[in-house]
């Protein structure tokens, strides 16, 4: 029975990393840029829905729509101001460079507003706890709103992308954004668009992570920022379905590795098995392999 | 023709001395405040990692800026110098004249960092772009994971190694432990000075700019600029890759030595991804493939935070800001032009006023 419940803590964390990876995967399709400052922007998303619930008393559904927009509005304004006039640049460095900058000013900002103290976070799912086999195998409502809400987000996703006008204009983007821009699509507005859903993803993102790990400090989200980014290479950077099996996999590997191996090396095993996957499949599980032409 | 090679080799040379005459300069004016107890202890505690730094920023930027690949886990080829050679100098003890130890620890710690710089440069070989950039990440994560829970001590039966703990090294009476797991290693020699560590930074410089203007180093260019045309004009992708990323991690090991060998402490937490993170911003700050600005750049971004040390809590924040502002001033091809048409404005001037 601990086996099951190992393996559903490492779907709920990796469902986690898989929301984080969705963000990570739509910015580097569209604007084929790591966004170093996507795991910050996580920590931020928690930060304001904890400030609103404590400070004042938000209803907590309300308190999460304006946490999301917070980070909408904090990811396109990144975007606008550090990300957009290094588009052109001759380095494609420059703008992983400058998105390490606003990764540091987030985090010694939030430092300097919240304090460097750790807060704990008030799990706030409504959720009831589910009892089954006997008692043996319980499965908190945190667990289970985590894994609805990976999946409804996906699915959501693959429709916005597959069905929509801007989704499509999306596509567009990311396979050719010069032909992209003489059919008539608004690349900038699309890449804004892209910025705008990754973020608001991470305020989601950052209260599930929170509320399943109750601890909150300005550094909260580098390393599941790290780690979600590990899960999209995983997964073949820039699939949406590759960053949830990616994410969702790495949770996993992490719970289980932490649970019969050591906690101590989980981390390495989780890289190592990276390494193995790349190795084996060089574009991660679901890349496109992209033929080089001369 | 002959002439223009001539001209061509005559200004790398040229750009070659001043980076090397800067070093020395640097050093004599430090020396000269030194002696006249002109300098802070704050700054003289900076003096060595001044040239860690130095050091891994012009080893990345052989990787980075001259062969074209993004590595995201510079600091683990540190580490990894670092605890083998500390390991080195602590098993030695005594039994050797200090100036031998430490030679010989250097070697140890470049040789140890360069067999991992292989070991990883094989696989990275498979791999492009980003891609590479997340397996030298995973490497950097993996070591410093490893280096936390190994432990290993000795006694009169040899080496004896445990990922556990101390107790189950089951070493005898006289057994001395030497890597204590999170602990990592106690009583390194204290042999690194500033001296020495100009000495290896003008070693590392030497070899990087010998090899960026030779024959091979030529090469590694030419796979970074087009790796078709440069496979089909029968250049070796592989040997030459490898070269640099091998000697890069060597490099990068003998900073770690350095490291080492300032104190007496050493742990794994000084070599995580935010350290490889530091080193690539040196890299890129200081201009991609320009060895002297990566070396300028470590020196400023090591002793701006110490600088403005008396701002407390604003200091990460003022550095954060001043690096975007720099990337965007450096690199946005807006600011770039805008630079140039000053300068062009400064240059009509100038000729009017000659006129």
């Amino acid at each position: 029975m601990s086996f099951i419940s190992y393996l559903i803590n490492g779907i709920s964390l990796g469902s986690v990393y898989a929301i984080i990876a969705l963000g990570y995967t739509m910015v580097y399709g569209i604007a084929k840029m790591l966004n170093f400052a996507h795991g910050d922007v996580i920590m931020i998303g928690a930060y304001t829905v904890l400030t609103l619930l404590t400070g004042a008393g938000v209803n907590p559904w309300i308190a999460v729509l304006i946490g999301m927009a917070t980070c909408t509005v904090l990811g396109m304004l990144i975007e606008k101001v550090a990300y957009k006039p290094l588009r052109n640049a001759s380095s494609s460095l420059a703008v992983l460079i400058t998105a390490i900058g606003v990764s540091y000013l987030l985090q010694n900002t939030a430092l300097l507003v919240f304090g460097a103290d750790t807060k704990s976070f008030i799990n706030f799912i409504p959720v009831p706890s589910v009892s089954m086999a006997q008692r043996e195998l319980t499965i908190t409502g945190t667990t289970i709103v985590t894994i609805v809400a990976c999946l409804v987000i996906m699915c959501g996703l693959m429709l916005f992308v597959n069905k929509t006008k801007p989704g499509r204009a999306m596509k567009a983007v990311s396979e050719d954004r010069g032909a992209a821009q003489l059919m008539g699509v608004n690349v900038n507005a699309t890449i804004s668009l892209t910025f705008a859903i990754g973020s608001g993803l991470a305020a989601v993102a950052g209260v599930l992570l929170c509320s399943a790990y109750p601890s909150l400090t300005p550094y909260t989200g580098a390393m599941p920022g790290i780690k979600a980014f590990v899960a999209a290479v995983f997964g073949g950077i820039g699939s949406i379905p590759g960053a949830m099996i990616g994410g969702i996999l790495l949770g996993i590997i992490e719970t289980l590795g932490k649970a019969y191996i050591s906690s101590q090396v989980a981390d390495a095993i989780v890289f190592a098995v990276l390494i193995v996957v790349l190795l084996v499949k060089p574009t991660g599980l679901f890349g496109k392999n992209i033929q080089e032409k001369v | 023709m002959k002439i223009n090679i001539l001209k061509t080799m005559n200004k790398t040379t040229k750009s070659n001395t001043i980076t090397y005459l800067l070093v020395a300069v640097v050093y004599l004016v430090v020396q000269l405040l030194v002696s006249t107890g002109n300098i802070s202890s704050l700054m003289k505690g900076l003096l060595v990692p001044l040239c860690v730094y130095a050091i891994a920023a012009i080893s990345l930027n052989l990787v980075v800026g001259i062969s074209g690949e993004l590595s995201l886990g510079h600091a683990g080829f540190m580490c990894v110098g670092a605890y083998s050679s500390a390991f080195f100098s602590v098993y030695v003890g005594e039994g050797m004249p200090e100036l031998l130890r430490f030679i010989l620890a250097i070697l140890v710690g470049a040789g140890v960092a360069a067999v991992f710089g292989i070991l990883i440069g094989i696989p990275v070989l498979k791999l492009r772009g980003d891609y590479l950039a997340i397996v030298t990440l995973a490497f950097g994560e993996i070591i410093k994971n490893l280096m936390n829970v190994m432990y290993i001590g000795r006694d009169s039966k040899g080496l004896h190694f445990s990922v556990k703990d101390t107790t189950s090294l089951n070493l005898e009476a006289d057994g001395q432990v030497i890597v204590k797991g999170a602990l990592g290693i106690t009583g390194t020699p204290k042999d690194s000075t500033f001296t020495i560590g100009i000495v290896l930074l003008l070693i590392a410089l030497f070899i990087i700019l010998n090899l960026v203007n030779s024959r091979s180093g030529r090469a590694i260019m030419a796979i970074r600029d087009n790796r078709i045309a440069a496979e089909s004009v029968g250049i070796n992708v592989t040997k030459y890759k490898l070269m640099a990323f091998s000697i890069s991690a060597a490099l990068a090991g003998v900073a770690g030595v350095l490291y080492a060998h300032n104190l007496s402490t050493l742990t794994v937490k000084k070599f995580d991804y935010n350290t490889s993170i530091l080193i690539l911003v040196f890299v890129v700050l200081g201009g991609i493939g320009n060895i002297r600005g990566s070396m300028i750049a470590a020196v400023i971004l090591t002793v701006l935070p110490e600088v403005l040390r008396g701002l407390s809590d604003y200091r990460m924040l003022i550095y954060a800001v001043v690096l975007i502002a720099m990337m965007l001033f450096n690199w946005a091809p807006a600011a770039i032009n805008w630079k140039a048409k000053i300068k062009a404005k400064f240059k009509n001037k100038n000729a009017k006023e000659a006129e």
